[in-house]
């Protein structure tokens, strides 16, 4: 379930105008018709297609997921990084934005940056190794159980190991090299409501251990089997359980199958008019179960709030029954609200089958903005003050220097002499004649939407605050490309893979006094860890606050080094990043703003919520789940 | 045991061989911290009014006290203004060139490790940088800044006492040359100490200028290592503690002199005859010390030590992320026993690099054989000590190689106020002993004998741990190794103002006492025993007398307390009274022990009867009272006379 771990695992296009380009590009490709959209919004809510695999499949990811999406690394299968015969970067095929461009100065970065080069590499196994997955281990009578039902399921190897897993590096490092110790021993496909009834019963009667499956883009461990659970692990993969049931356009609310992707619900709610806003980087793949389950926050929340604003109803089946409310409400004043026992319950709880989901109408305006400042203090003390103005646009995000060098690296090849006239231009603009050292400065990104008019006086409201803070506009294709940046770098990292980098990103939350102190804190402690660590080449260690409060922002950062000359890469870097992680408490910052805790996180569950708290927590669990059905292990 | 250490460079050698005007006009392009953004003094006071943390107390005060916010920021200002530093490279190089010519005068050598120094450039490149020196001079003052000046390094703003100021010309110079003002006591005043902190952390934060305090407090007349002060320490600790910082180095220095300029004074000073006020004219009038010659000084800079190292697993985070970082906040126990640790720690790596001069062995040894001692046989217990201690980890510098003879007649020579050679014996320099009243002999004699317990006193801290192993073993007469710990845990108990210990390791000390007894087979020990060997019985005599003064000492102070004492009493009235009575005492004849008139031993065996519980402490509103609990005083006594043995380390603590 704990699909929604959003920015680390990337989007596709990223900002809404491309990520809607993309979709419905995407969509061009997808196998199978949509559905009209008509039938869906009146129809109640039957169970759809009886009987497996003939029914749905209408959705963007198919049962099987590997004929769509890699095996062994982020994404579609036919778009990646690589080094054409030129040697010069390129991604590859039609789905988004950068498809087919090339990237002239990338490769020089990734040399510069990592000290890597092209002539070391490393590959992937080409397949998976059928012979090396664990059997899967099944007991007859819950087969002939779950028969009767009609309920689809799979006992092949890929399918089960498929679902092994999130995006953690560690992960992916054992898909291109290793195996993992445990995997589901089936998998299931309920695809509706009842049908994930009858499994949870099913399991509370021959007491399996069930793992839900959204989008499968973890990145806290949350996916991988407990490796000493004796018991049958079932993968209830809810990805075709991913209809609207209904709009209610005077609520402006619609109710929705939990399997639902981002991608589907977005461009489904449009062909009626409405988008739900919520856009975690990883929306093309995650799924609203998932969001819910690990209190996802979306890139637009200043305008559409996080998932916790945007939930009005939940629907989750436990094995002590289901769970829900009496009514649809904006609020409720009926003790503490249950749907905080559900919101980043992480699957330890129950499967989320229907949500209502706040819906509003498609906006009719939207435009990127990009700021350079000084330098990063600058930065940060104009965001601070957008947040105290209670001005943020729909997205506004302050990358370092570090992290505007990279962007710069994805550069496309510049079409015109024209272009790249201006580009010199305004780069002499900025260095020479206002004096920014391009080693210093950094660049605020930024997101407007709404009615055009609107839009136009908000965003200059903003860039008369940045003026104040020694900011200068700095154009919309910066804006824009910062925001492509988000996606790409999940692709990036198979990449890094192929060269001996190894990468990852991690995020917190922090109150605004501490910003700047935890960002620098927190890279050093980065450079220091990997230089006591033996790591050759000092990493790439680099932050962005990514989403602003009232009280606080939330900080994202990326981390990567080449691990040639280390034995055992994946185990330093998994000491650099608990390092990280310390440092980050250390400094008032928070053990996770949205990703979730997991099995990665666990450890720090006790100091970030106190004795009591877990205690509290404990109790809900042994309540509602008192033989660990729901038995991932994540979170207590 | 006998660490690695540096090799020394003379940096006055240059100083002899080349121009000091140029040195003094030189290009100096100091190294300076990666993270700073350069700013004038009067750009930190003003940062430092306005700092959330300044103006959240004069808020805090405006409103407790009806007053106007203003006038109180008023207030903040002429502290701040009493307070700061404003230095300017003038000054600087006026100092270069003016310490440049003293310092050729008065000293033969200025010693430096220049691998330190290295080390040290690094370190100020790569975090804020607090340079902790020991204190036995007045010269230690502006010794580092001229260090660092030579050294093309950040020059090191530097805490000083407030009664500087009181100089005329003489304190505006050392605030251009970086000094900053402390009152002595301000305690109970919230702006002085919002103020102040500030103007400390601001310094540090932004990676200004190195900070330079002394762990002390204050010069040590004794030149035995004071137990540290913590207030400094953990303001300059606390922006790593909240995370302002990534990370902090202390670096510990130790600077010794063969002869320290003020040897005479301390020991009047110690004898009860006030210090003189600082005061420029004092300064002036001074000035015929020119003529004289002090010897060499060594400056070992330490490692530099990371207080993110330090503080790992051991700082829980918890209290500093629940409060604004802005507020006042008084430190957690943790928080205070960290600090109090750290300071012991750096004050023992200040005694691990204390350069010993052969005169140090000279003292030692001749203060055990007084009135007079063969200067052969003198010669020979030198060389023997020199072996003892650089066993025990002492940091001998032995110049030259010389001859021991060459050594010991030149620390003579350099030391004849202290002592000469008469007729082939060596004899304290108390002139006028044979004439005059009884009084003023034994005035004359203290005085040689205090001054010549200065230099011997450089050993204690790096014998005191066999040393009290020894006293123990005497003292019990048994060697049972448990009841020898016993005593010798006492003892450390008793003695915890007097030498350095780090807090709560007695038994670690026991051990290592005994094993650096085992080292130069003074003793053997079993799983259950102590004995001394029949050739150690030199050594744990040797090393027990070394320490009798103070056992003797106490016991006098602790006598005076039991029976001369009213029970409640002022240090005021104290003083003057436990050294009547020592004084009469000594008059009679009835001690030998002169040191027991020293205020420092005096204060510090009080303060010990305080830890122990003896003595209650009260603070009123002129000064402190003291409460004698007399019995306690009694068992005390009994037991440091040996005449009931010491009970288990738990119960001795009554």
């Amino acid at each position: 379930m704990a699909a929604a771990a959003e920015e680390a695992a990337g989007s596709g296009g990223g900002s809404p105008s491309s990520a809607r380009r993309r979709l419905r590009i995407i969509s061009g490709h997808l196998r199978g018709s949509p559905r009209a959209p008509e039938r869906e919004a009146l129809s109640p809510n039957p169970c759809k297609a009886q009987g497996g695999s003939a029914g749905p499949a209408s959705g963007s990811i198919p049962r099987k997921r590997q004929e769509l999406l890699k095996w062994n690394g982020w994404g579609y299968n036919d778009s990646k990084f690589i080094f054409n015969k030129k040697g010069q970067a390129e991604f590859t095929g039609k789905r988004y934005r950068l498809g087919g461009m090339v990237l002239p100065t990338f490769k020089e970065w990734i040399e510069k940056t990592f000290g890597a080069s092209l002539e070391h590499k490393t590959t992937s196994r080409a397949s998976l190794n059928v012979n090396d997955v664990p059997p899967s281990i099944v007991n007859e009578e819950f087969l002939q159980d779950l028969r009767a039902t009609k309920i689809s399921y799979s006992q092949d190897a890929e399918d089960r190991v498929f679902r092994a897993h999130g995006h953690c590096l560690h992960e992916i490092f054992v898909l291109r090299e290793g195996m993992f110790k445990r995997i589901p021993d089936i998998v299931v496909w309920p695809v509706c409501h009842e049908d994930v009834v009858k499994i949870v019963e099913l399991a509370c009667k021959h007491n399996l251990c069930i793992i839900p499956f959204g989008g499968g883009t973890s990145v806290s461990s949350a996916l991988e089997c407990p490796e000493e659970e004796k018991r049958t692990i079932v993968s209830l993969d809810t990805s075709q359980m991913n209809r609207i049931l209904w709009i209610d356009e005077k609520n402006l609310t619609a109710c929705v199958e939990a399997g639902i992707v981002g991608q589907d619900l977005e461009k489904q709610l449009a062909e009626s008019g409405f988008c739900t806003g919520h856009e975690p980087d990883s929306m093309e793949f995650s799924s609203l179960g998932g969001w819910v389950a690990t209190r996802a926050s979306g890139m637009k929340k200043n305008i559409y709030g996080n998932i916790e604003d945007l939930v009005i109803h939940i629907k989750m089946v436990t094995p002590r029954g289901i769970v829900e409310k009496n009514c649809q409400v904006p609020r409720m004043s009926t003790g503490p609200d249950i749907h905080h026992f559900i919101m980043g319950s992480e699957g330890t709880l129950g499967v989320v089958t229907e949500v209502t989901i706040k819906i509003r109408p498609v906006p009719e305006y939207q435009k990127y903005g990009s700021v350079v400042f000084p330098n990063f203090e600058r930065g940060v003390a104009c965001l601070r003050e957008v947040a105290k103005q209670r001005c943020a646009p729909a997205s506004i995000r302050l990358v370092d220097n570090a992290q505007f060098q990279f962007g710069h690296a994805l550069k496309p090849q510049v079409a015109s002499i024209f272009t790249s006239f201006l580009d010199g231009l305004k780069k002499f603009y900025i260095t020479k004649f206002k004096g920014f050292d391009p080693n210093i400065l950094c660049v605020a990104t930024l997101l407007f939407e709404g009615d055009r008019e609107k839009v136009l006086q908000h965003e200059k409201q903003v860039y008369d605050i940045a003026t104040k803070f020694g900011g200068l506009a700095a154009g919309e294709d910066n804006g824009q490309r910062g925001y492509m940046l988000t996606f790409v770098i999940a692709y990036l990292r198979d990449l890094g893979l192929d060269y001996y980098v190894i990468g990852e990103s991690f995020e917190t939350s922090v109150p605004w006094d501490r910003v700047l102190d935890l960002c620098r804190n927190v890279k050093e402690r980065i450079v220091r860890e990997c230089k006591e660590k033996g790591v050759q080449f000092a990493p790439l260690s680099t932050c962005r606050v990514t989403q602003t409060y009232d009280a606080g922002a939330c900080v994202y950062f990326y981390f990567a080094f080449n691990y040639r000359g280390i034995s055992d890469p994946i185990h330093v870097y998994e000491q650099i990043e608990r390092a990280a992680r310390e440092e980050i408490l250390a400094n008032g910052g928070s053990l996770s703003h949205h990703h979730g805790v997991g099995k990665l996180r666990k450890r720090w569950m006790k100091e970030s919520i106190s004795d009591v708290g877990l205690g509290m927590l404990r109790s809900v669990k042994e309540y509602v789940d008192p033989n660990n059905i729901f038995g991932n292990k994540n979170l207590l | 045991m006998s660490k690695k250490r540096d090799e020394f460079e003379d940096i006055l050698e240059e100083r002899r061989l080349s121009s000091d005007l140029r040195y003094a006009m030189k290009c100096y392009t100091p190294v300076i911290y990666k993270g700073l953004s350069p700013c004038k003094p009067n750009a930190i006071k003003s940062a430092v009014l306005q700092s959330e943390q300044v103006q959240y107390v004069i808020k805090q005060l405006a409103k407790e006290m009806g007053e106007s916010p203003d006038i109180i920021q008023e207030e903040a200002t002429e502290i701040l203004d009493e307070m700061g530093h404003s230095m300017q490279l003038g000054a600087v190089r006026f100092f270069a060139f003016t310490l440049s010519k003293i310092f050729k005068q008065l000293f033969q050598r200025v010693c430096v490790n220049e691998e330190g120094m290295q080390r040290l450039q690094h370190a100020i490149q790569e975090h804020p940088v607090v340079l902790l020196p020991s204190h036995r001079s007045y010269v230690d003052f502006l010794m580092l800044s001229y260090l660092l000046y030579t050294y093309d390094l950040a020059l090191p703003v530097i805490a000083a006492g407030i009664d500087f100021l009181g100089m005329k010309i003489v304190g505006e110079l050392l605030r251009r040359a970086g000094a900053f003002f402390m009152r002595r006591s301000f305690g109970g005043n919230r702006l002085y100490w919002a103020v102040f902190a500030e103007y400390v952390k601001t310094m540090l934060r932004s990676g200004y200028a190195p900070i330079e305090f002394f762990l002390e407090g204050t010069r040590s007349r004794t030149a035995k290592t004071l137990t540290p002060k913590f207030g400094l320490l953990s303001i300059v600790m606390e922006p790593f503690f909240k995370r302002e910082v990534f990370d902090t180095y202390l670096v510990p220095i130790s600077i010794s002199y063969e002869r320290i300029l003020e040897e005479s004074l301390y020991a009047y000073e110690l004898l009860g005859v006030p210090k003189p006020k600082e005061s420029t004219s004092g300064l002036l009038k001074a000035r015929r010390i020119l003529s004289d010659n002090f010897g060499t000084i060594h400056i070992y800079v330490g490692q530099p030590v990371s207080l993110r190292t330090l503080a790992s697993g051991r700082i829980n985070r918890c209290p500093y992320n629940l409060v604004p970082r802005h507020l006042p906040q008084k430190p957690s126990e943790d928080i205070q026993e960290f600090v109090s640790d750290v300071a012991y720690k750096m004050e023992l790596l200040q005694i691990e690099n204390m350069v010993l001069s052969p005169w140090v062995l000279v003292a030692a040894v001749l203060l055990q054989n007084l009135p007079a001692m063969d200067f052969e046989l003198l010669i020979e217990k030198t060389l023997w000590l020199k072996g003892l201690t650089q066993t025990f980890g002492g940091f001998i510098e032995w110049p030259d190689n010389l001859c021991a003879k060459k050594a010991v007649v030149s620390g003579l020579t350099l030391h004849s106020n202290i002592a000469r050679l008469v007729d082939g014996h060596v004899v304290l320099n108390d002139k006028g002993v044979e004439d005059g009243a009884v009084g003023e002999i034994v005035f004359k004699r203290a005085l040689a004998i205090l001054m010549c317990a200065t230099y011997r006193n450089q050993l204690l801290n790096v014998f005191v741990r066999p040393s009290l192993v020894a006293v123990a073993l005497q003292m019990t007469r048994s060697f049972r190794k448990e009841e020898v710990y016993s005593c010798f845990s006492f003892l450390r108990d008793v003695f915890s103002d007097e030498f350095i210990f780090f807090p709560g390791i007695s038994l670690k000390d026991f051990e290592e006492g005994c094993f650096l007894l085992t080292k130069c087979d003074a003793i053997q020990t079993s799983q259950q025993e102590i004995y001394p060997t029949d050739k150690g019985s030199v050594i744990v005599s040797f090393l027990s007398t070394m320490f009798r003064p103070f056992v003797e000492g106490y016991q006098l102070i602790f006598r005076y307390l039991s029976k001369e004492t009213k029970e409640v009493f002022t240090e005021k009235q104290f003083i003057p009274g436990v050294r009547n009575f020592v004084f009469q005492l000594l008059e009679k004849g009835n001690t030998q022990c002169y040191e027991a008139l020293s205020s420092d031993m005096q204060k510090n065996a009080l303060a010990a009867l305080v830890q122990l519980g003896a003595v209650k402490k009260k603070k009123m509103s002129n000064g402190f009272t003291y409460n004698v609990n007399q019995e306690a005083v009694n068992k005390i006594m009994d037991m440091f006379d040996a005449r009931i043995p010491v009970q288990k380390p738990v119960a001795a603590r009554l």
